[in-house]
């Protein structure tokens, strides 16, 4: 096996195995039910209007063709839905607007990228909607279009928003741009520490906006009612926000509306937004028929959230013992049509894993007539981290140290400084390091034309808001409900976390996703939160419950219930002066519950802090074929500090994907528009995602720094994977060929150029 | 336009539909037959989740249409376990947590099982080569291969 785990001391009896998940065979046999799987008696399907045109404004609609049309219900315009505040709420790292929300689901005044929503319809068949949509007419005034960032940076550019002026600039602009944002972190003296310097890089790097690429693209049923109840299937990363936006959007109560968990097929942040459920629910409402809309591939690659590309330039200075004395990295990043990069992620990751005390970075939110970029795993990290981790492989091979070394000389620890302000409190990184170090390939010689990169990424991790609630049953079994969707596993993580605290086997637990009325709120499973946060939760009410069960035992042998303590899954006397007691199980207690108090139910929610970040180090093996520019990754290790694996495979698993995602975007994934701002590769044929031929085994490494701040020391294991993959492919192909990559992504064409420049 | 009547055997039981001349077999599958475990990802043949088998033959439903199974023995995802017994492959899959998300998974076994029918023993590169037109975005395919070569060698009884 292409894995091993760095153990520590394991004392757990269900935290840390790998047993089959509880959504398992319903997957394995087609019956698990996505978004798209869902029916209802007399539904309707709707189809969407979208904008040919990267840039237009919208004169007028006529929908009256199609409304003709037999068989169609009703067509939804803008119009239909009402306006918004413009006002960005929330922290700012995710601040949402809404005024900008309502105008991604469906355009108002301009159409802002090809693929824009512009109206709906409902109809009986989805052959009909589709014919109705061709109906519609829309009078364009198509206006001049800016896709690339450095160019809508441009004084000169076409300029989405007329009323734009850059936040964060003293004094403000009066001139509106494509720049929605200016931030800047800064620390020490920058002037001082280069001055300081041995050696010194500075070099501009390009990223492509990437998809996330699940499989599944969006979908939903909706059913709303004459009474204004509501209730909707969807696939999504939050069910709970998908009920925020979807009543904010629509101008409706909450309360209102029930949003059902559909399964997910995949999301990697793409699904923390909503597309088509606003526009189902108000076509469900207007023809009081339920309505199912399901994206197609294309839509999905015009109309839904890649993250961004960036243009970044970042200057390292280093002295000749390896120790780095200033950083300073500019990031700008497109965010779409709408406000919203990842940029200040980018900015706040770029040198986070380095112990540097004169650091600058800033930061630019750049719109452009490209689809609005949503979240994509460690949104922003990855892109900054490209160019950062280039130019320490620069330095490390001018200061003649290996990478890896240079690398451990300056990783931050617990009580490190980070250049965004609070203090790192967490160790982990230099483990990762030393995981590599250590690895029986790392110092191996490679052949003609190959060579090895690393890298290392940073990731915040989430906690946050979440809600579990546990339900024992007559029979002693246990039901476990949160209200966090699934999207690789956390049935079975938090089902592990629940036997664990109870004493009880996993298989007694069954651990299922409730909806929103049938659970409190849980935030969306993204930035690798939910282990950490609902984790926490479910613990917490699995201390609860044992405080009733110690109750009901008490009741049953008349005793003080200071008397009664739990262990291993059973009540017990806790000592002989309570008196002689055989020892009480959970299924001896649950079988006298109706005498001892009635249902034995509880639940917990938690607003968590104290998650730790996660660090992922790894190096690849690649070949350069000289004749085509094709590279041949052939070995890959990626250590991470996982905190403490409660189900290892999973864990595992998150490290493969995430890696794979990486070499995707390191090799093959872009966005490409022709002249006119339309995307030219819209479907997985021509925006190649990696397949199985591509790849070798990957190799994941769980390093397990516990964290304190979790009774089974989690950490978030999602996302820290994807960031170094896209530097450690580029510092392998410069060590392969001597020729630096600075553009992403590293496709034949580009790598062919580099090896044949003189 | 009138539609076709079309007579076919699915997973072993005779099924009769009628559908439109344009209309594809995935769709009748998922829409007229609410046979939903085959997955649409894109509608155009590049990802593999709507796979089937059509008179043995490995296919995308999505690139066929509902006419042309006229005749033919369909097999899908659901006709992969026998009653309550899972097949080999969907065992090793969950076993070796060779699905994440689960979206790709019914294409995925499909598929696998068209391989083992053909070649009982193949190597990694042979399931890497065989899958390659099925997409998976979460794991990486490492616990995916482990899972077909595993279920192989206990399928050989070796």
């Amino acid at each position: 096996m292409l894995t091993n785990t760095k153990n520590i001391e394991q004392v757990f009896k269900s935290v840390g195995t790998s047993p089959i998940r509880p959504d398992g065979v319903p997957k394995v046999t087609g019956m698990a039910q996505y978004g798209a799987d869902y029916s209802l008696p007399g539904m309707l399907w709707a189809k969407i209007l979208r904008s040919p045109h990267a840039h237009a404004r919208i004169r007028s609609i006529n929908t009256s063709k199609a409304e003709a049309l037999p068989g169609v219900k009703a067509v939804l315009t803008s119009a239909d839905l009402p306006n918004q505040t413009f006002d960005y709420i929330g922290p700012e790292r995710v601040a949402v607007n809404y005024w900008h929300m309502t105008r991604n689901v469906m355009a108002r005044e301009k159409a802002l990228y090809e693929g824009h929503a512009i109206a709906a319809v409902a109809a009986t068949t989805a052959a009909i909607a589709a014919e109705a949509i061709a109906l519609i007419e829309v009078d364009y005034e198509v206006l001049p279009h800016v896709i690339d960032v450095d160019e809508a940076m441009h004084p000169d550019a076409p300029v989405l928003f007329e009323d734009m002026i850059t936040r964060g600039v003293e004094p403000a602009p009066t001139k509106p741009s494509n720049i929605t944002k200016r931030l800047e972190f800064k620390v020490g003296d920058l002037d001082a520490g280069f001055a300081a310097a041995d050696e010194i890089v500075e070099m501009s790097f390009k990223t492509a906006a990437v998809h996330q690429g699940y499989i599944e693209p969006h979908s939903c049923l909706a059913r709303y009612g004459a009474d204004g109840q509501c209730e909707l299937w969807s696939a999504s990363q939050g069910h709970f926000v998908v009920r925020a936006y979807t009543a904010k959007l629509l101008g409706m109560e909450i309360g209102n509306l029930v949003v059902h968990p559909a399964e997910i097929g995949g999301g990697f942040g793409g699904k923390t937004v909503v597309y088509v459920e606003p526009i189902a629910v108000a076509l469900s409402r207007k023809t009081g028929h339920p309505v199912k809309i399901m994206m197609s591939r294309e839509d999905v690659f015009k109309a839904t959230g890649p993250t961004s590309g960036g243009s970044m330039t970042v200057k390292i200075g280093v002295k000749k013992d390896g120790t780095l004395v200033a950083a300073d990295g500019v990031f700008k990043l497109q965010a779409g049509a709408f406000p919203g990069s990842p940029v200040m992620n980018a900015a706040m990751c770029a040198f986070a894993p380095y112990i540097i005390p004169n650091v600058r970075t800033v930061g630019f939110d750049v719109v452009s007539n490209r689809p609005k970029s949503a979240a994509y795993r460690a949104p922003g990290s990855p892109i900054s981290a490209f160019g950062v981790e280039s130019v320490l492989d620069i330095l490390a091979q001018k200061i003649g140290m290996d990478p890896l070394r240079l690398r451990l000389k300056n990783a931050v620890k617990a009580g490190s400084p980070t250049p965004y302000g609070p203090k790192h409190s967490h160790d982990g990184y230099a483990e990762t390091i030393q995981a590599l170090l250590d690895h029986p390939e790392y110092n191996k010689p490679l052949g003609k034309n190959q060579g090895r990169g690393v890298a290392s990424g940073f990731w915040f991790n989430g906690g946050g808001e979440s809600t579990a609630s546990i339900h024992i049953n007559e029979d002693g079994s246990v039901v476990l409900a949160t209200g966090s969707m699934d999207v690789g596993g956390s049935r079975a993580s938090m089902a592990l976390m629940a036997a664990e605290t109870l004493g009880v086997p996993y298989a007694s637990v069954r651990s299922t996703v409730a909806d929103t009325a049938s659970i409190g709120y849980n935030h969306v499973t993204g930035g690798s939160r939910v282990t950490y946060a609902t984790g926490l939760a479910v613990v917490e009410a699995c201390n609860k419950i044992i405080e009733q069960l110690r109750l009901r035992a008490s009741i049953m042998w008349d005793v003080d219930v200071k008397g009664v303590v739990w262990e291993d899954g059973f009540a017990k006397p806790a000592d002989k002066s309570v008196g002689e007691f055989e020892p009480l199980s959970l299924k001896a207690i649950a079988a006298k519950r109706a005498v001892t108090g009635g249902p034995i139910v509880t639940e917990a929610a938690v607003n968590a802090g104290g998650q730790a970040p996660g660090f992922s180090t790894q190096f690849c093996d690649v070949e350069v074929d000289p004749e085509t520019g094709a590279v041949k990754i052939l070995r890959f290790v990626a250590a991470q500090d996982v905190g403490r694996a409660i189900h290892p495979k999973y864990c595992e698993g998150q490290i493969h994907g995430g890696v794979v995602q990486g070499i995707g975007w390191a090799l093959n994934e872009e966005y490409i528009y022709d002249k006119q701002g339309r995307l030219s590769n819209a479907g997985f044929l021509d925006y190649r995602i990696p397949v199985a031929s591509d790849l070798p085994m990957i190799e994941a490494i769980l390093v397990e720094v516990p964290n304190p701040n979790h009774p089974y020391g989690v950490k978030g294991v999602g996302e820290a994977n994807i960031v170094p993959p896209m530097a450690a492919i580029a510092n392998a192909i410069q060590r392969a060929t001597g020729k630096r990559l600075t553009e992403l992504p590293m496709s034949p064409p580009k790598v062919l150029a580099a090896i044949d420049a003189v | 336009m009138s539609k076709h009547h079309v007579t076919t055997v699915i997973n072993g039981d005779p099924v009769e539909f009628l559908c439109a001349t344009n209309q594809s077999l995935l769709d009748v599958l998922r829409n007229d037959l609410n046979m939903t475990g085959t997955k649409e990802g894109c509608g155009t043949g590049d990802c593999g989740a709507c796979s089937v088998t059509l008179d043995g033959r490995l296919v995308c439903s999505c690139l066929v249409l509902g006419v042309e199974a006229q005749g033919k023995t369909i097999q899908t995802i659901e006709g992969m376990a026998n009653g309550e017994h899972l097949h080999v492959l969907q065992q090793k899959f969950l076993e070796h947590a060779a699905l994440q998300c689960g979206i790709c998974t019914p294409g995925f076994l499909v598929a696998a099982r068209s391989l083992l029918e053909r070649n009982p023993d193949p190597t990694e590169e042979e399931v890497r080569f065989w899958l390659a037109g099925n997409l998976c975005r979460c794991t990486g395919y490492n616990k995916i291969i482990e899972a077909v070569l595993d279920a192989a060698r206990e399928m050989r009884g070796a």
